[in-house]
Formats: structure tokens, sequence, C-alpha cells
């Protein structure tokens, strides 16, 4: 089905929901929601960072002026209905293939800013020859890949992504290498091919690293833009019902141990330099 | 250049109709007995600032389609067999996101990898859905290169009207034939229905749009499911038959696609025996013409379907005759291709 949404009713966008009243109109707005994000309720559970994520890609395509011009696709998993949560033109995919069906709209629109937001089951499971063929391709599409080391919407099941010993819902004894392999680095994948022009890591734990990731994002976003080829932000993210620790402890578990097996950083980098303002 | 009569292999004119029909997009992975359609395209569209990507697999190009008709494009892709059935969740996507698209297959024998040979194995993935949950698609069966570069535009503009997939079933017989066709390079182009559906940027658009088939709330994938299911009823005025020599007829035959060349044939030769053999042949498969069987087989003896399958169409035609008519079956599966004779003497048997 297609639907045309309008989830702005009711609300004040420019004032971000806040209320708009005669003592107020002095005060001056320091803060607000973007312009690219619907005022619709997440529904992520406490702790997770997909609504962070999220707030960041808005807050880009509303940096970049691009909210008249994007097209998103979403996954299947936890950011399925990402389509409620943005105020551009989206599509949901199947799960996995996001990055062919950008691959559609990019070829057919090739002036629109088109992104896929994936999780690591949709990425680097079940969608990976979509993801690598995309990037061999040197699809001119930006990535928003989110891993949280499992398979959170169906119940907390092992992910590719999954630690070596992590206990999940289908490797109740802690994930066992000589059964199950190894944890797949994407961004180390990636980075062979010749099509990806920018690709990084970062863990959203603190506010610092936020500023990384909304850096890393406008490259990953100019990749496309400048037409040089694939840009991929993979963001290390917690699931803490999932993980079964508390929010504070899964920020922890990321910054102690999961940036050992996904170390943060730019993979690939082949833009030109800092565009200045 | 004015459309001109030229000898032209049945998947090369599929592909120059497929420009003829508005084909903005073409998605697709090698698979034999369609190859032709690809290399084509993969010519003839760049050249005229259209798109020609070879994805990586079936399970790729089916999606890139999806986004390309999201985009509000006219998309298509072209496989065969064990390349459609990889298709099948990607088509169901699309049907239940309400998306016009062209999905070729050129049939070739199964099931599993089968061979290289032409069949018409797959009428039921192609007419009852084929992936999961209710839908269907338009389901076009051309009979000769003619129709093979006819259909494509045809497809285009019933998927447009319905907001559906359209499928062209041929087989490897059509595919690989040559002859005689009205094949234009540069036909006019079609006029394409605006598209406010379409997830192609906002452009100062009041609202959002976006391409979804969840629907997470059951009494709203109930009355999605009724809306597709009303669709599915309105269409039937888009059925398309052909008959010859029915009239006098005491034997019915009904077969479609290269069967229905094969079997016309074999009703020439019943003809010469005295027996009087006239042809149904269906050209929508879905909407497939049952009123249309069922009034034409009032006064006949006997029906004979033939297919090249196990007996598959056979359903539908015996469904809408309802036992009044007897009805009998002849198929060849594995690449066999029956010879007129051989139909022919189907014919003689029925009509003992």
């Amino acid at each position: 089905m297609t639907t045309a949404m309008n989830s702005q009713d009711g609300m004040n966008k420019q004032n971000g929901g806040a209320v708009a009243s005669e003592d107020l109109v002095d005060l001056k707005c320091v803060f607000e929601r973007p312009k690219s994000l619907s005022d619709k309720p997440f529904h992520y559970c406490p702790g997770c960072s997909h609504g962070t994520y999220h707030r960041l890609i808005a807050e880009m395509i509303d940096e970049f002026g691009f909210m008249d011009n994007t097209v998103g696709i979403c996954p299947v998993g936890c950011a399925v209905f990402a389509y409620e949560y943005f105020e551009t033109d989206m599509i949901e995919a199947s799960h996995g293939r996001a990055p062919a069906v950008a691959t559609g709209v990019k070829r057919a629109l090739p002036d629109r800013f088109v992104f896929t937001y994936q999780g690591d089951g949709d990425l680097a499971s079940i969608g990976m020859g979509e993801i690598i063929h995309a990037a061999a391709r040197g699809e001119r599409i930006t990535v928003f890949f989110v891993n949280n080391g499992i398979f959170g919407m169906t119940g907390g099941q092992m992910a590719p992504t999954s630690l070596i010993g992590q206990r999940t819902t289908t490797s109740v004894q802690g994930r066992d290498p000589r059964t199950t392999g190894h944890p797949i680095k994407v961004c180390e994948l990636l980075s062979s091919l010749e099509g990806v022009a920018y690709l990084a890591r970062v863990a959203l734990t603190s506010p610092k690293n936020i500023n990384t990731c909304r850096k890393y994002m406008r490259k990953a976003i100019r990749a496309q833009t400048e037409d040089v080829g694939l840009g991929l932000v993979e963001v290390l993210s917690p699931c803490p019902v999932q993980w079964g620790m508390s929010p504070g402890d899964a920020l922890h578990h990321i910054e102690e141990d999961v940036v050992k097996e996904f170390p943060p950083g730019e993979f690939v980098d082949k833009l030109a330099g800092p565009v200045k303002a | 250049m004015p459309a001109k009569m030229q000898l032209t292999k049945g998947n090369e004119a599929l592909a120059m109709g497929a420009i003829a029909g508005g084909c903005d997009c073409f998605f697709g992975y090698p698979i034999t007995p369609q190859n032709e359609v690809p290399e084509v395209l993969s010519y003839e569209l760049p050249k005229r600032g259209r798109v020609f990507v070879q994805a990586e697999s079936e399970v790729a190009s089916i999606n890139m389609v999806y986004g390309a008709a999201a985009a509000g494009k006219r998309a298509m892709t072209s496989s065969s067999s064990p390349g459609v059935s990889l298709m099948m969740e990607g088509l169901s996507y699309i049907a239940c996101a309400e998306l016009p698209c062209l999905i070729v297959n050129v049939m070739r024998g199964g099931p599993g990898l089968g061979s290289i040979t032409p069949s018409q194995g797959d009428y039921f993935q192609a007419c009852k859905g084929g992936g999961h949950g209710d839908y269907h698609s338009i389901v076009l069966a051309p009979w000769n290169v003619q129709e093979m570069y006819e259909f494509p535009a045809l497809a285009f503009e019933l998927a447009d009207r319905y907001r559906c997939p359209a499928m062209l079933l041929a087989d490897g017989v059509l595919g690989a034939m040559m002859e005689p066709a009205e094949i234009s390079d540069d036909a006019p182009p079609p006029n394409v229905p605006e598209k406010p559906w379409a997830t192609n940027g906002r452009n100062g658009r009041a609202h959002k749009n976006v391409v979804n088939s969840l629907v997470i709330d059951p009494y709203g994938l109930r009355d999605h499911n009724l809306k597709l299911q009303a669709k599915y009823k309105a269409m039937e005025c888009e059925t398309r038959w052909d008959t010859r020599d029915v009239d006098d007829a005491e034997i019915l035959v009904v077969a479609y696609g290269i069967s229905a060349r094969l079997a016309l044939s074999g009703c020439k030769l019943a003809r010469k025996q005295g027996i009087k053999a006239g042809l149904l042949r269906p050209i929508t498969l879905f909407p497939f013409p049952s009123k249309q069987i069922a009034e034409c087989a009032t006064n006949k003896k006997r029906i004979l379907v033939v297919e090249l399958s196990a007996g598959q169409m056979v359903e539908d035609v015996r469904l809408a005759v309802n036992g009044k008519v007897p009805v009998d079956f002849y198929g060849e599966m594995g690449g066999v291709i029956p010879s007129p004779a051989e139909v022919c003497e189907k014919i003689v048997e029925a009509a003992r």
C-alpha cells in the first residue's frame, strides 16, 4: 500500500512542540526537534540508541536541506517502523534488501538523496549479498547501519555480529565459534571494495561520540552528493533488553568489550577534504 | 522510423517492445533462455537515457524493480523459471504495496534446475500469486513474436491502471524462435498516468509518501486485503482471449502460448480427417476467461486442454465448465514439445 502521511497535525513545528505563549516570546529557541523528524513517539525500548540515530539522521537531512529531496529505505527489524519517524518520503523494504531497493530509487532518480537504515541482522546476515554488491557497484547511496550484535525484534537471537561467548536465545551457552563462526566486521569487509567512498564506525555511547558520529555522517552523505560512491556509517548500539543489562551497563559493555571486536574509526575516506561552509 | 516487418527473435522483440512500452528502468540477472532480453536492453536503454542494471541476483533484481516502481518509473525485470521463483517474496511485497511493474518469465523446464528447454510449468506460480499471501498479478501470454513485441506495452498500461504487477508469461520456444514481426525502433512514448503516490522526494508536496506492505493491525490488514480482492474482481473487464473455428466445432481445444500454436495446427489436421475442432486461446491467464470458456463450451462434445505441463491451466478450465462438459488433458513436460500430429491424435481420441 502507499500512504500519504502527515504527522505534523496539531504540532507547531517551528517551536518543536514547545508551548508558544505570549510570555515566552522573548526566549531564544536553543534546541528543537529537527523538521525532518516527525512528532510520532518512538516505540524503542529504554536505553536503545535507534532513537538517537534517527534524530541524528533527521538533523543531517535538515542541515543539508534535503527534506524535500530525500527517499529513505527502512529495514525489517526493530526499526521496521522508521517510516513513521521521518518527514521524508519513505519505502519499507523486505529483510536485507534495502540496498537493492535504494539502487532502484537512485538509478531512477539520480538527483534525490537516498539512504537506507539497516540493522545487523538485516545488513550483515540476510542482506549481505545486497550490501556487498551495492558497495561494489559504488551505488551513490548512504547507509546508516546499526550494529547491536543481536536480533532485537524477534526476541534476542544470535546475529552474525554477536560476540564470541555472547549468550542469546539461540546460543544459550554463549556463541561458540566452532559451530557458529566469528563476528562479521562489516566495515573491514567492505573496505576492500573500490565502489566504497566512505566507511566509518562509531560507538553511540557518549555526547562526544555522538558528535563524532555527526562528523562521520556528513562525510557519508557527501560521498553520495559529491558522486564519489557508497557511504556507510556503522554505529555500535546498545540493546539492554536483549542483552539482559541495564542501559548504563550496556553502554559500559560497548566501551569495554564490543569496541575490542569492532574498533571504531574511519576505514575508507575518498572525499577530497572538508567542504568550507 | 515507422514500424517495419522484420525477421526477429522473440526475446529481442520483447526487449524492443519494453522500450516501446516506456520501460524507464530494467534490472535483471542472466538466465537461459531469456538472455537476449537483458543483452538488447543493456545496449538500447542507456543510449536512450534510460536505466539498465545487471543485478547480483534475481532477489536483488526484483527489489530494484520495487524501488524504481516506488519512485514512479516504469520498471521491469526478465528471468526464467528458477529465477522467477527467487523473485516471489519481492513480488508479494510489490502486490501488497500496489506498485505497477512488469515481470517477464520465459519459462523453462522444471522443477529444480530442470532444463533450459521450453515449458509451461509455472502457470500456477504466475496465476495463483506465487509468493506468500492472497494476491495476483495480471498475466499475459503471448503466442507469437508479434505479441512478444506488443505485450510489454499492454502489461505496463494495465499495471499502471490497476497499480499491480503484470507478468508476461512466455516460454523458451517463443523466446528463441524467429519470425516476421512489425517492430519499431522509435515508437512514440506512451501516455503514462500521473503517480501522486510515488516516493520520489516531496518536492513541495504537503505530505510525505510512504510505500509499504506492513499493516500490523489485523482489521487494517483485512481491509487492505478486501481492497486488493475488489481490485482483482474489477480486473475481469480486462480479460482477453481469442477463438479460431469454434462455432461449428464439436471438440474445443483450450491452450495458451506456444501450445496454442501447436493446438491450432492440430485442429486443422483434425478437420482434414473430418473432425470439427476449434481453438480457444486465453490471452490473459489472470484474469482468466472462465465465462468465455463456459459460453464457448455449451454446445461442445468435449474439451481438450493442451499444455507443456503436468496439467495446470486444465484445473481452471474444469472450474470454468463446472462439470457440464468433459475435459481431457494432453501435456508434455521437460522440454518435450508435441507435434501437431500428436495433438491431432488426442483430438481424434476425444471425438470418439
